[in-house]
C-alpha cells in the first residue's frame, strides 16, 4: 500500500476498501470482477490448535481444483469468540456459520455448498433445546446478547491485511484526532467517555493520560500491557490476533495526547501468533504512513516496537513491566512516583491494557457520549469476559457493563454441562474472588464486583460446578501467587507460603479451626504490607471462599470430609456388596490392582493400596462404587 | 572468544554474534537477545551467558539474574519432546492436574525433568490461551486439546513408536 498523505485520502480509501469486501455486508463487490463469496476461517490460537489452518489450505486447494478460486476468496480471520465450536468457518454473503470443520469435511462443503447451493446441515450449530439449526450467527443465542465493541473487528477482517482494517474504520479515530483536535481535547474526550482501565484496577484512562500529559519532558512513552497474566483470560490475545491495528491506532492517539513519539507493546512470549500479527501490522502501517514520520501528512511522528515477556506473572504489574521492557529482572518498584511522572527509563509514560486501548478509537469515531451511553453509572461501555470452566459455551463474551452473571452463564453460556449444579463463578483471577449462586443476579461492573467480595480483574470468568472443591480452588490460586511472587518483599514471599501450608494441611485433613483464624490474620497482614498488588491481593481467593463457603472449610477440618469429592486424602472408595454384580470391570481398570474378587461375587477395595483415582467408580455400570 | 562448550559448534555462536550485532543499538535489548539465544541453543548454559556478557559488555551476574528470574529461560537442556501441561485455571478445573499425574507416572520423571534417553521433558505452564480446548497440553508448541489421561498414554506410545523407526 502506498503512503496515505492526508486524512481525506484515508476516508476515500475506506470507502474503496469497504466496497471491495461488500460481500461480507451482503452486497455485490466493487469492482464487480472480485470474488462473489468470502469464506472466513478463524485463525486464532483456539481454532488453529484444532487445525483450522490445515482446513483453510485444503479448502483453497479444492476450490482451485474445482475452478472456483476466482469466485470464492478464502480469508483468514480473528477469533469469533465461540471457541468451543472451533474450527469455525463463515461463508458470505449468506452468513452461513459452520462449526467443528475438519479437513475431511472440505470436499462436501465444496460440492454441496458451493457447487449445488445446499447447506451442509451437519456442520451447522444446533440451537439447544429447539432442535433447529442456526444458519447464521444472528440466530445463535451465544451472540444475541453480546455487544461487540472491543472485539468489533475480530472475526470480520483479515488481521494481516491493512486494507480490510481500513475498510472497517481503522485509523479514522487517529485521523480525526490529529486533524481536528488539540492534544488537550483528545485527553478531554477520553475523560468524557468515562472509560476505565480493563487491565485490572479500573483506573480512569482519561485521568491517567492527563497526568502523563501534565509532566514536561522531551521524551515520553506509551506502553501497552499485553502480558495477560490471569491464567484463563484470553481476550487480549484475541484482540491482538484479530485486530492488531486497533491497538496501534490507539497508541498513536495516546502518543499525540501526551506528547510521546514512541510506544512499546509488551507481549507475553506464550502468544506467538499475536506477536506475528503485530509484526505484520506494524510493517503495513509504516508502509501506509500510518506509523512513522509525518503520519497522514499532519507532521506528527509516532512509531512502535514490540518487547517480549519471558514468563513472569508479576511483569503484568505496571512498574515491573516497565523494568522488564528495560531488559532487567521484572521486579516492581514502589509507587509513587507513578509511571505518569517517572515511567520507562524514568520519563513520563502511560501503561494501558490491550482491551482498554481497543476501545479508544471508537470513542473518537462514535463520540464520547455514544460510548458512555452503554454501561452503568460508574462503569461505561462493554467488558469482554473469557468464560471458561464448567460452562457449555466456552469462549469470549463481550457484554454491556451491568449484565448479570445469570445472563452471561445461562443465556450466553448455555448453562452448566452434564446437568450439574452451578456452585460459584470465579472472577479477577489470582487477585480476585468468587461469587456464589446468591450473586447470580448482581449486575456486573467494576464496583458491584468489589462490593460483592470479588473484583473484575482482567475479565476471566471461570464457572465452577458442584464437583469443584472451594478449598482446593483457593489452594490452586495460592500456589500460583506463591510461585509467581518475585520475592522482593517478605510479606508476600513468606506470607503466601505460610497460607499455602495451612491450606495444604486442611486439604490433607490435618487442619484445625485455629488455622482458619490464622489464615484471616495472615491475609490482613499481607494485604496491608506487601509492596505491590500481587502480594496485596494474593489473600483474596482465600477470603472470598471463606466468606461464601466457610462450611466447606469446616467440613474438611471437623468432619475430615471433602464434600465435592476432590481432596484425595479425605476420600474413601468402597463397593456396595448388594449392588455389585461381580462383573470385574472395576478390578480390570484399577491401575494399582487394589480391587479383588471373583467373577459374579461382590468385589472389595483394599484401601491401603487405593490411590483414589476414581477410575473404578467411573467404570462401574451398576453404581455400586461410592466415594465418601 | 573460543568455544569452550564442547557440544556447541562454532556455527551456533556465529548465529549468536549476528543476533547481538542486530540488537546493538536497541535500548534494553538483553531479554530479546536471550530469547533469540535460547532459540539457537535450545537452552542457556553458563557458557552462552558468559559469551553474551562479554559481547554485550554486561556483567555476567546481571545476565544470570535475568535468566533465573524468568520462567521461560532455562539453563537445562530439554528433551526432544517437551510436554507442557497447562495448569491455567480453565484447564485446571477441567482436570489438567490428572493429565500431569499421568504424564509423570508414564515417564517416571517430575516437572522440569528430562528422561534419561533425552526424549521427553515435562513442563507445566499457566494458560496458552486455548482455554476453549481445555484441558490442554502442548508438545513442542503444538497444542493438543480436550485431552483425557488415556490420550497421554497414547501420545507417548506414538512418539516412542515413531522414534523406533
Ligand atoms: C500482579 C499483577 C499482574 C497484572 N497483570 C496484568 C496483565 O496481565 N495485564 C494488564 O493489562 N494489567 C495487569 N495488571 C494491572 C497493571 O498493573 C495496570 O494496572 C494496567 O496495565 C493498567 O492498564 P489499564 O488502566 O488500561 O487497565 C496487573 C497488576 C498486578 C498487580
Ligand atoms: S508483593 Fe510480592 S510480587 Fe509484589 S513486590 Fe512484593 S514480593 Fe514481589
Ligand atoms: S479409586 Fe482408583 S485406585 Fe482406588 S480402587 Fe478405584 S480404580 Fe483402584
Ligand atoms: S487455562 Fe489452559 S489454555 Fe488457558
Amino acid at each position: 500500500m502506498s503512503k496515505i498523505a492526508s486524512f481525506e485520502e484515508l476516508k476515500a480509501l475506506q470507502a474503496e476498501e469497504r466496497a471491495k469486501i461488500a460481500v461480507r455486508d451482503g452486497q455485490a463487490p466493487n469492482p464487480a470482477n472480485l470474488a462473489k463469496h468470502h469464506v472466513l476461517v478463524c485463525a486464532g490460537t483456539g481454532c488453529s490448535s484444532s487445525d483450522s489452518m490445515e482446513v483453510m489450505a485444503a479448502l483453497e486447494k479444492q476450490l482451485a481444483e474445482a475452478g472456483l478460486s476466482a469466485e470464492i476468496d478464502v480469508v483468514k480471520t480473528g477469533c469469533f469468540g465461540f471457541c468451543s465450536l472451533g474450527p469455525i468457518m463463515v461463508v458470505y454473503p449468506e452468513g452461513t456459520f459452520y462449526t467443528h470443520v475438519k479437513v475431511s469435511d472440505v470436499p462436501e462443503i465444496v460440492e454441496s455448498h458451493f457447487k449445488s447451493g445446499q447447506l451442509v446441515e451437519r456442520l451447522l450449530y444446533e440451537v439447544p433445546g429447539t432442535g433447529t439449526k442456526a444458519t447464521d450467527m444472528s440466530s445463535i443465542p451465544f451472540f444475541q446478547k453480546q455487544k461487540r465493541v472491543a472485539l468489533r473487528n475480530c472475526g470480520t477482517i483479515n488481521p494481516e491485511n491493512i486494507g480490510e482494517a481500513i475498510a472497517h474504520g481503522a485509523y479514522q479515530g487517529l485521523g480525526k484526532a490529529l486533524t481536528s483536535m488539540t492534544p488537550a481535547e483528545v485527553v478531554a474526550e477520553v475523560e468524557k467517555s468515562g472509560i476505565r482501565g480493563r487491565g485490572g484496577a479500573g483506573f480512569p484512562t482519561g485521568k491517567k493520560w492527563k497526568f502523563a500529559a501534565g509532566y514536561q519532558s522531551d521524551e515520553k512513552y506509551v506502553v501497552v500491557n499485553a502480558d495477560e497474566g490471569d491464567p484463563g483470560a484470553f481476550m487480549d490475545r484475541s484482540i491482538l490476533e484479530g485486530d492488531p491495528h486497533s491497538i496501534l491506532e490507539a497508541m498513536a492517539i495516546g502518543g499525540y495526547a501526551i506528547g510521546a513519539h514512541h510506544g512499546f507493546i509488551y507481549v507475553r512470549a506464550e502468544y506467538p501468533i499475536a506477536v506475528g500479527r503485530l509484526e505484520v501490522a506494524i510493517a503495513q502501517a509504516r508502509e501506509a504512513g500510518l506509523l512513522g514520520k509525518d503520519i497522514m501528512g499532519t507532521g506528527f511522528d509516532f512509531d512502535v516496537d514490540i518487547r517480549l515477556g519471558a514468563g513472569a506473572f508479576v511483569c503484568g504489574e505496571e512498574t515491573a513491566l516497565l523494568t522488564s521492557v528495560e531488559g532487567k529482572r521484572g521486579e516492581p518498584r514502589p509507587r509513587p512516583p507513578f509511571p505518569a511522572e517517572k515511567g520507562l527509563w524514568n520519563v513520563p509514560t502511560f501503561v494501558n491494557n490491550v482491551e482498554t486501548l481497543a476501545n479508544i478509537p471508537v470513542i473518537f469515531t462514535e463520540g464520547a457520549e455514544a460510548f458512555a451511553s452503554v454501561g452503568t453509572a460508574g462503569s461505561k461501555g462493554t467488558k469482554v469476559f473469557a468464560m471458561a470452566g464448567k460452562v457449555n459455551n466456552i469462549g469470549l463474551v463481550e457484554v454491556p457493563m451491568g449484565t448479570t452473571l445469570r445472563e452471561m452463564i445461562y443465556d450466553i453460556g448455555g448453562g452448566i454441562p452434564d446437568g450439574k449444579a452451578f456452585k460459584a463463578a470465579q472472577t479477577g483471577g489470582p487477585s480476585g474472588g468468587c461469587l456464589p449462586a446468591s450473586a447470580l443476579d448482581t449486575e456486573i461492573d467494576f464496583d458491584t464486583l468489589v462490593a460483592a467480595g470479588s473484583m473484575m480483574g482482567s475479565g476471566g470468568l471461570i464457572v465452577l460446578d458442584e464437583t469443584t472443591c472451594m478449598v482446593d480452588i483457593a489452594k490452586f490460586y495460592l500456589e500460583f501467587t506463591q510461585d509467581e511472587s518475585c520475592g522482593k518483599c517478605p510479606p508476600c514471599r513468606i506470607g503466601t507460603k505460610r497460607m499455602l501450608e495451612i491450606l495444604d494441611k486442611i486439604t490433607l485433613g490435618e487442619g484445625t479451626m485455629e488455622d482458619i483464624a490464622n489464615l484471616e490474620t495472615l491475609a490482613k497482614t499481607i494485604s496491608t504490607s506487601a509492596l505491590c498488588a500481587l502480594g496485596q491481593t494474593a489473600p483474596n481467593p482465600i477470603l472470598a471462599t471463606l466468606k461464601f463457603f466457610r462450611e466447606e472449610y469446616e467440613a474438611h477440618i471437623v468432619d475430615k470430609k471433602c464434600p465435592a469429592g476432590v481432596c484425595k486424602k479425605l476420600l474413601q472408595y468402597s463397593i456396595d456388596a448388594d449392588k455389585c454384580k461381580g462383573c470385574t470391570l472395576c478390578a480390570r481398570n484399577c491401575p494399582v490392582g487394589a480391587i479383588s474378587g471373583t467373577v459374579k461375587e461382590p468385589h472389595k477395595i483394599d484401601t491401603s493400596k487405593c490411590i483414589k483415582c476414581g477410575a473404578c467408580m467411573e467404570k462401574c455400570k451398576f453404581g455400586a462404587i461410592s466415594r465418601g | 572468544m573460543a568455544c569452550t562448550c564442547g557440544g556447541h559448534n562454532e556455527a551456533l555462536f556465529a548465529q549468536l554474534d549476528e543476533v547481538i550485532e542486530q540488537h546493538k543499538d536497541m535500548r534494553g535489548s538483553l531479554i530479546s537477545v536471550l530469547h533469540k539465544a535460547q532459540g539457537i541453543f535450545g537452552y542457556l548454559p553458563e557458557e552462552v551467558q558468559a559469551y553474551i556478557a562479554e559481547k554485550m559488555d554486561v556483567p555476567l551476574s546481571e545476565i544470570y539474574g535475568v535468566v533465573t528470574f524468568y520462567a521461560l529461560f532455562t539453563m537445562k537442556k530439554k528433551g526432544k519432546y517437551t510436554f507442557n501441561v497447562c495448569l491455567g485455571t480453565a484447564c485446571y478445573v477441567k482436570g489438567s492436574g490428572k493429565l500431569l499425574d499421568k504424564l509423570q507416572e508414564e515417564l517416571g520423571i517430575g516437572v522440569g525433568e528430562t528422561t534419561e534417553d533425552g526424549l521427553f521433558t515435562i513442563e507445566a505452564c499457566r494458560c496458552v490461551g486455548a482455554c476453549g480446548l481445555a484441558p490442554v497440553v502442548t508438545v513442542n508448541d503444538k497444542v493438543h486439546g480436550h485431552l483425557k489421561p488415556e490420550d497421554i498414554t497414547k501420545m507417548i506410545a506414538d512418539i516412542r513408536a515413531a522414534e523406533q523407526n
